[in-house]
């Protein structure tokens, strides 16, 4: 190797070899004979090596080749019926494969017994203290600092009075109570304007759950009289449970979506 | 008279009870008769047909309309709780005259198939056998040989429903395409151009009644689309599109009266009048898709001139005039269907079915609860007294055809039930399941009668042939199956 560009100095000076072209063009044609050659000859630990990368570089080759020789022949697919033929009563349906149904009842086993049930929404973020709860200073140097009113949407029901207001810890404006929410069904894929019975569960903390807050996640009840759902005994279904999936602080409304 | 005075002489120190023969319509029959109180049906059937002075036909007997009588008066007496001082009317049902033997062994196994086989249907007289595939081709089966007879290519994807018409002519087959192609059984052969318009798959097709129409000229067909279209076969145009549907219609029934029905995935089932299209109602009530729809008068619209009780070993085409063929299909319409209208009832996925009165009225006569998952298939019974549900949750139900009561349940299949089919007397049902076997009914005790195994994978078509021989079920083992005695 070279120590220093004094060739590439002699060729900025004086050109190259006037068959310089024509020389490299049959160098390079001869490099097949010299690989096979080569690849011919070689002997020992070194032979294997250059055959395993030679055979892996082969293997790269003619993939390529055929899938350019793919896309130069035009394949109608369009012929071939796909398999999996169903009577028209299962078209909409998905079917579960056999291996699927009994992988799920043994799931559905362990679930059950561990307690945990399926949500849309499994994880939410926990909402805190100083997020919900917005702090009222009260007293006559407005120092008192026990009562909390509540920031985020939430549910009272019929029957609610407040608590006389001197006494009142948490306090929940009458411009967040909410008392319906739009349900979709997750199947039907149509969507109801339902009052809501109560609130179930709020993710974040128990306390919400009974002072009726609606955050994102949380399971509430609503009445579903509406839909027409009948029970196997004949008794009407008007209770089911739903999961809200958006902010309703921000967006004025609840979104839910009904559990199955 | 000789056997009714024998009755009287015999055991006179038994309880005595005074009976009123009634027809179903409730218009009595004679003059009230004095029985003993542990008289059997046989004697009662003996006093009846006696009454009645006409054939010696079978008479099934029901105390005060309700319970029947199996073992004698007593026990049903019992088990009501009448009085046995006042008259007791007894209800007397005409039982059909010719009796099916049930099915038990699978004569033969049809290949040919190169895919499952997802329709199957026997021609109104019982002389022909076609089936629909999802290797796209419609086949003719041969029943004397039961060999492939024709195979009848023409449609581009999986032939998802065949109808045949009511005069047993013409083949009507729809597929996942959206294309309709109607066959000759004789030959084999395409009849008319292919009728194109729907685009989304054929859901059902169904053709007009042979006693409105005899040349059996119009169909209908409804589609993924949400739309119904009317065709003229012979001129191989949509005569007319019934739109109002949002989602995809599930089933259209033509109905002997002129009207047509339609359920669909939007929850609704809706009422149409089949000569402008115009549509009469909408019968709103269930909570989730509707599968499937079953009118009362289903057989014999399917049936048209051919009476069962006249199928001979042989089937036969049928023959006559027009006029006769049409004469024929209206009386035995007219018997079946009784004084009232035609009842409609819905099979859904919110598991329950509701008993209408289309023609009539916007509410349901009756909801029909039970089912523990989604009801796939409704049918009535031939006499149209009984209905029957095949649900997912593996049991078959038995409910009253004119109140909706609940009868009985049928459980033995061990995964979903897919499709029933009715014999032609009312007495047996066969049901296909996705587990892979056919099971036959005795509708009367309520009891399995035979368990058919033999496929080898679920079963997805069953038919009962109307002259009651042969039964023939087809699956996604791809081939097709033939049982009988």
């Amino acid at each position: 190797m070279p120590q220093n560009e004094h060739i590439e100095l002699h060729r900025k000076r004086h050109g190259q070899r006037l068959d310089h072209q024509e020389r490299k063009r049959k160098k390079e044609s001869r490099e097949a004979h010299e690989r096979s050659h080569k690849a011919r000859k070689m002997i020992g630990l070194k032979a294997k090596l250059y055959h395993k990368q030679r055979h892996s570089e082969k293997i790269q080759m003619k993939k390529t080749l055929k899938m350019h020789e793919q896309r130069k022949t035009k394949q109608k697919n369009d012929d071939k019926t796909p398999e999996g033929a169903v009577p028209a009563y299962l078209l909409d349906r998905e079917g579960q494969s056999r291996a699927k149904i009994l992988s799920n009842m043994i799931k559905q086993k362990r679930k059950e017994k561990a307690g945990k049930w399926e949500v849309p929404l499994p994880k939410v973020r926990a909402q805190g203290e100083t997020e919900v709860l917005k702090v009222i200073r009260t007293g006559k140097r407005q120092k008192k600092a026990w009562k909390r009113m509540v920031t985020k949407v939430c549910f009272v029901g019929d029957n609610f009075t407040r608590k006389p207001p001197k006494y009142e810890r948490f306090i929940r404006p009458m411009g967040l109570r909410f008392k319906k929410a739009h349900v979709t069904h997750p199947e039907l894929k149509a969507t109801f304007c339902l009052p809501i019975l109560g609130v179930k569960k709020n993710p974040s903390s128990p306390l919400y759950t009974t002072l009726g807050v609606i955050t994102k996640g949380t399971v509430v009840e609503v009445n579903v009289s509406e839909l027409g759902l009948v029970t196997q005994g004949g008794k009407v279904i008007w209770g089911k449970y739903a999961q809200v999936t958006n902010n309703p602080e921000n967006d004025g409304c609840i979104n839910a979506v009904l559990l199955v | 008279s000789a056997a009714l005075i024998d009755m009287s002489m015999m055991s006179s120190d038994v309880e005595r009870l005074l009976i009123q023969f009634q027809d179903e319509a409730g218009e009595p029959l004679g003059s009230p008769f004095d029985v003993p109180l542990d008289i059997t049906p046989d004697k009662l059937q003996l006093v009846c047909n006696a009454l009645l002075q006409k054939e010696p036909v079978p008479l099934a007997f029901f105390v005060r309309g309700e319970a029947e009588v199996v073992e004698s008066l007593r026990v049903c007496v019992k088990a009501l709780g009448a009085e046995t001082e006042t008259v007791l009317p007894v209800v007397y049902q005409p039982q059909a005259v010719f009796r099916v033997r049930a099915v038990a062994r699978c004569t033969s196994s049809l290949q040919g198939h190169t895919e499952a086989v997802i329709s199957a249907a026997f021609s109104p007289t019982g002389k022909y056998l076609a089936s629909g595939s999802g290797d796209t081709t419609v086949r003719f089966w041969d029943l004397t040989t039961e060999t492939p007879q024709h195979t009848s290519r023409g449609h581009s994807h999986w032939v998802l429903t065949i109808s045949w018409s009511p005069d047993g002519r013409k083949l009507a087959s729809g597929c996942k395409n959206s294309q309709i192609c109607i066959w000759d059984p004789v030959t084999g052969q395409q009849m008319g151009k292919t009728l194109t318009g729907h685009t989304k798959w054929i859901t059902w097709i169904s053709w007009e009644p042979l006693h409105l129409n005899p040349e059996c000229r119009y169909l209908a067909s409804s589609s993924k689309d949400g739309a119904v279209r009317v065709w003229d076969v012979v001129l191989g145009r949509c005569e007319r599109i019934l739109t109002g549907h949002t989602q995809s219609v599930t089933c259209v029934k033509w109905g002997g009266d002129g009207l047509l029905y339609t359920s669909s995935q939007d929850r609704t089932v809706k009422v149409w009048r089949a000569k402008d299209g115009v549509q009469c109602r909408t019968l709103q009530g269930h909570a989730h898709w509707v599968n499937t729809l079953a009118l009362s008068t289903d057989y014999v619209l399917r049936t048209g001139a051919f009476e069962p009780a006249d199928a001979t070993i042989n089937p036969q085409d049928q023959t006559g005039t027009f006029e006769e063929l049409k004469e024929k299909a209206l009386q035995r319409y007219n018997k079946v269907r009784g004084e009232g209208p035609e009842r409609l009832v819905s099979g859904s996925d919110d598991f329950t079915l509701f008993l209408w009165n289309p023609a009539e009225d916007k509410k349901p006569l009756a909801r029909l609860t039970g089912h523990s998952a989604l009801v796939n298939e409704v049918l009535f019974s031939p006499d149209t007294r009984l209905l029957a549900s095949a649900s997912f949750d593996k049991s078959i139900k038995i409910w009253d055809g004119r109140t909706g009561k609940y009868l009985q349940s049928l459980r033995g299949h061990v995964a979903a039930v897919y499709q029933v089919a009715w014999s032609a007397d009312s007495r047996l049902m066969v049901s296909g399941s996705s587990d892979s076997t056919l099971k036959v009914w005795d509708i009367k005790t309520g009891k399995l009668h035979t368990d058919l195994p033999g496929h080898a994978d679920e079963v997805f078509a069953v038919d009962w042939s109307p002259d009651g021989q042969r039964v023939v079920s087809g699956g996604k083992d791809k081939c097709l199956r033939i049982w009988r005695r």
